[in-house]
C-alpha cells in the first residue's frame, strides 16, 4: 500500500508533504526512544511517535522510513518543519493515541 | 598553582522523590568529606530548594558545593546545570517551575523533603519533580548558558532519560559543555565506546548515601569555579580532566 493510500484510509493530516506519497509502506514501528527506532525499525516503515525534536528527521532519513506520524495532536516546531522540507521527510499527524493508530495501521496492512 | 580536585558533580538530596530520605544536606556533605570529595554538585530533579542548606553545611565542613539542577526536557532528556552561586540556579528554578506541570504523589513517587542545614525538615515540595518540563533540550541549554552555568548531558550511556537514548544521537546544534557517563561504565570502556568531540566526565548520580563519591572525576584546577571547570573541559591554560 502506498503512503498516500495509508494517509487517506487512516485520516492522517499531512503536516509536511515533502516526501513521496508513492512510496510503499512496508509496515509500522511505534516508539519514542530514537535509539530504539534506529536499531529496530525497517525501511519503508511508517513511524508512530510523540517525539517532535528535529532528530526524528535524521532517523527517518537514515532508516529510509516511509514517514512519521505524530500522535495526540502533537505539532513539530518551525525548525523541525523547515528541516522536514529540506530533508524531504513526510510528517503526518493524528489526534489518536499511539496505541489506537498503531492498531488501525496494523489492521490496514495485515494480509487477509 | 594548579592542583587536583576530586569532584562528584551529580548528587541528589532528599528533595528528589527517588532519593533516600536520609540524603539530607548535612548527611551528604559529611559523607563527601569522609570520602575525600572536594567538589560536590547538588543536582536534584527540576528543583534546587536544598542548595542553600548544602552551601551552608559545605562552608562549615570545607567542601565546595556547586549549586546545580538536573532538568528534564520535553523530550525526557536529563540535563545537568552547574553554577557558581545560588542566584542563577534559583533563576533557572523559576523558569523550570513555570514549565513543569503536575503535582507529586508521595505514595507513588516518594517524598520531596526540603531541609535546612541542621537536618530539620522545612517542608515538602508539592510539584511533580519527577516529571518532564515543556522545555526542549536546546532551550534548556541556552537558559543555563545565559545564566552563566555549564550544561552537561547526564548519563548518556543509559537508555532511559539520556540524550542518546531519547534522541538517538547528539543534535548538531546543541552547544553542550560535556557529556556525563554513569557509574555503569569504566573509564576505559567509556573511552572505547564514545568518540565524541565533547569531553566526558563521570559522577555517581547518587540517590543513596553510600553512593556519594563512589564515582568521581578528577580535575586539575587553580581553584573551584565554573570558569576553571569550563577551562578544564576545554583543556585550556593547563586546566584539564585527569583520569576518573
Amino acid at each position: 500500500m502506498t503512503l498516500t493510500e495509508v494517509v487517506e484510509r487512516l485520516g492522517l493530516r499531512v503536516v509536511t508533504p515533502a516526501g513521496s506519497g508513492d512510496s510503499k509502506v512496508t509496515g509500522g514501528y511505534t516508539g519514542d526512544l530514537l535509539s530504539d527506532v534506529m536499531a529496530n525499525s525497517k525501511a519503508g516503515n511508517l513511524w508512530i511517535t510523540m517525539q517532535t525534536h528535529q532528530n526524528i528527521l535524521a532517523v527517518a532519513k537514515l532508516k529510509d522510513l516511509a514517514g512519521i506520524v505524530l500522535v495526540n495532536d502533537r505539532q513539530p516546531n518551525e525548525e523541525t518543519m523547515r528541516k522536514a522540507d529540506e530533508e524531504q521527510v513526510t510528517i503526518l499527524s493524528t489526534g489518536e493515541s499511539a496505541f489506537s493508530i498503531s492498531g488501525r495501521l496494523y489492521r490496514l496492512l495485515a494480509r487477509p | 598553582m594548579l592542583r587536583t580536585f576530586k569532584a562528584d558533580l551529580h548528587v541528589h538530596t532528599c528533595l528528589s522523590p527517588c532519593a533516600e530520605v536520609k540524603m539530607s544536606p548535612l548527611a551528604i556533605i559529611k559523607q563527601a568529606k569522609a570520602h575525600g570529595v572536594d567538589i560536590l554538585g547538588i543536582c536534584d530533579h527540576n528543583s534546587a530548594e536544598n542548595v542553600a542548606a548544602a552551601l551552608q553545611v559545605a562552608r562549615e565542613h570545607g567542601v565546595h558545593v556547586l549549586p546545580g539542577m538536573e532538568v528534564t526536557s520535553s523530550e525526557e532528556v536529563h540535563l545537568l546545570a552547574w553554577f557558581d552561586a545560588i542566584e542563577p540556579v534559583q533563576q533557572l528554578q523559576e523558569i523550570v517551575y513555570r514549565h513543569l506541570p503536575g503535582e507529586n504523589e508521595e505514595e507513588t513517587f516518594g517524598m520531596q523533603v526540603i531541609a535546612n542545614a541542621d537536618d530539620e525538615v522545612l517542608g515538602f515540595n508539592q510539584k511533580l519533580l519527577i516529571g518532564a518540563t515543556t522545555l526542549g533540550v536546546r532551550e534548556i541549554v541556552e537558559e543555563i548558558h545565559s545564566l552563566g552555568g555549564l550544561a552537561v548531558a547526564a548519563h548518556i550511556d543509559r537508555e532511559s532519560f539520556s540524550l542518546l537514548g531519547q534522541l538517538g544521537f547528539i543534535p548538531g546544534d546543541l552547544p553542550l559543555d560535556a557529556l556525563e557517563i554513569s557509574p555503569a561504565l569504566s573509564h576505559e570502556d567509556a573511552m572505547c565506546k564514545y568518540s565524541f568531540s565533547l569531553p566526558l566526565l563521570q559522577s555517581s548520580d547518587a540517590h543513596k548515601k553510600e553512593e556519594i563519591g563512589s564515582c568521581c572525576t578528577r580535575f586539575l584546577l587553580e581553584r573551584v569555579s565554573i570558569e576553571e571547570i569550563g577551562k578544564a573541559l576545554e583543556g585550556r591554560e593547563g586546566r584539564k580532566i585527569l583520569r576518573w
